[in-house]
């Protein structure tokens, strides 16, 4: 079978392999309310990652057995479709997709104000279209817009970043090659406004300086990714403004 | 202790002014009734939902801008749908997470009979103007049509809008409520739960109502909007009027 050779991550000008310096964010595009049927919906582009995320709900839970007497359930799939990679993937949940959709309940879990809503399901749908590196923190961000975007009250907005090592230097934003081939890589999810960390996973290696320095670098992405989001949910009123 | 209290109180943002969950609205020490759209954190005080700041004297509310559910509070009137039929009483849709029932002694004003069919007084898909007579969090919504203008819906149309924009179609002191009836001289019920019930002389001052409710969904945060709707019915009868003589 053919090797594919470790490519070089930082190249000599201090640049990544996509132009970027180590501090610095892939562009970024998010709308909500993009799905009519659905009661809350969004969808965010994070470099060539690309997610569509609905909510439904708070609704009745069925199978009623398994609605709880003191808050929502959440129900959440996170799905690639078929398209997404490069190789077709088969569209039959795979054990990974099933980790994930438990990730992410559990940090949107933390975000929703659940015990409002006792016996009632949220379920929660999030598709990746395009999959290029931080497809659960895209998906993750998604889903909590769409959250919003359906009216049910939560504490805060997601913003999440993924950090981690290529070539020894500590990166924001991880792109796919970094992903593949890097030392580390560490998501962070977080609500900015009441400082509560929703998701933090690390894989690879980094030393206790390391770690406190990709932290540092995250927080100051998930602020300006925090500040989009907001921007963005008051931009689907601001443009009826003007009308 | 009182003015104490309030001088260290502030309020972040000016009135009509639209917010998104995690924007920190006030500090300090309110005496605000509980509210799900308001989350506090040690005397922080956080939006929960996108929706519009309106301050009060000394203290504030959030107007919620989106939410496709109700949720029932005792002696709300409600349009309910009924969704199924069973020995004593109606499974009743009131848009919101939890189903409604209605029991067939509140509407027949005595116990139902056995073997009695009750699809001979509402079957599914009648609508039904009722009242929330009981509901907590442990139990579901319980309907009653005893009381005046209550019961089975028999001619009109129904529409549906989002319930948090139902303030907004009464408008303050009913004025967008009486504007809409006035002018297009249509009957019209808005019931809490987001559902509208209208009874129109003509097919075509249906359409203009329904179209304004529609307006007024979608553009509630927007200052002005009476008289912007005004404008539009006003618009919208001028051309039907040419139509009609054309034809």
């Amino acid at each position: 079978m053919l090797q594919i050779q470790k490519p070089k991550l930082i190249l000599d000008n201090g640049l990544r392999l996509d132009g970027r310096r180590p501090d610095e964010l892939r562009p970024m595009k998010m709308e909500v309310g993009v799905l009519k049927n659905a009661d809350g919906s969004a969808i965010v582009e994070v470099g060539n990652t690309k997610i569509l995320a609905a909510v439904y709900g708070p609704r009745e839970m069925h199978p009623r057995h398994l609605a709880l007497p003191n808050r929502a359930v959440l129900r959440v799939r996170y799905h690639m479709t078929p398209f997404s990679t490069d190789e077709r993937k088969n569209p039959a949940p795979s054990r990974r997709e099933i980790e994930l959709s438990k990730v992410i309940r559990e940090a949107l879990e933390a975000q929703i104000l659940v015990e409002q809503f006792p016996r009632t399901s949220i379920d929660v749908f999030m598709e990746v279209l395009q999959a290029d590196a931080g497809t659960r923190l895209a998906s993750l961000m998604a889903a909590s817009l769409a959250v919003v975007d359906a009216g049910i009250p939560v504490r805060d907005l997601i913003a999440a970043v993924a950090v981690g090592k290529a070539d020894g230097v500590v990166v924001l934003d991880l792109n796919e090659p970094e992903d593949m081939w890097g030392e580390a890589d560490m998501p962070v999810a977080m609500m900015p406004s009441i400082g509560q960390i929703n998701l933090l996973q690390l894989n690879g290696n980094m030393t206790p300086e390391e770690f406190r320095q990709g932290m540092e670098l995250a927080m100051k992405g998930i602020n300006i990714i925090y500040n989009l989001e907001k921007e963005t949910l008051k931009n689907k009123y601001a443009e009826l403004k003007e009308e | 202790m009182d003015s104490n209290q309030n001088s260290n109180n502030k309020i972040y943002f000016k009135s009509r002014s639209i917010v998104v969950p995690g924007d920190l609205i006030a500090e300090g020490n309110f005496q605000i009734p509980w509210s799900p759209y308001i989350y506090k954190l040690g005397n922080k005080y956080y939006s929960t939902v996108i929706g519009i700041v309106d301050p009060k004297d000394s203290t504030f509310e959030i107007i919620p801008l989106e939410g496709s559910h109700y949720y029932p509070r005792v002696g709300d009137t409600v349009i309910g749908l009924i969704e199924d039929v069973e020995l004593y009483g109606w499974i009743v849709d009131i848009k919101a997470p939890y189903s409604a029932y209605l029991p067939a002694l509140s509407l027949l004003g005595r116990p139902v009979n056995i073997g009695e069919d009750l699809r001979k007084y509402l079957d599914i898909g009648d609508y039904v103007i009722a009242r929330v007579e009981s509901f907590d969090r442990t139990i579901n919504p319980v309907l009653t049509v005893k009381g005046k203008g209550l019961g089975r819906l028999n001619n009109g149309k129904i529409i549906d809008i989002m319930p948090v924009k139902v303030p907004r179609v009464i408008g303050k002191n009913k004025s967008m409520y009486e504007l809409l009836t006035s002018e297009t001289g249509c009957e019209m019920i808005v019931a809490q739960n987001g559902r509208i019930w209208a009874n129109c002389p003509s097919k075509d001052m249906e359409e203009v109502l329904f179209l304004s409710i529609k307006t007024i969904e979608r553009e509630s945060h927007i200052k002005g909007l009476t008289d912007r709707i005004k404008e539009l019915i006003e618009r919208k009868k001028g051309e039907l009027n040419v139509t009609n003589s054309k034809a």
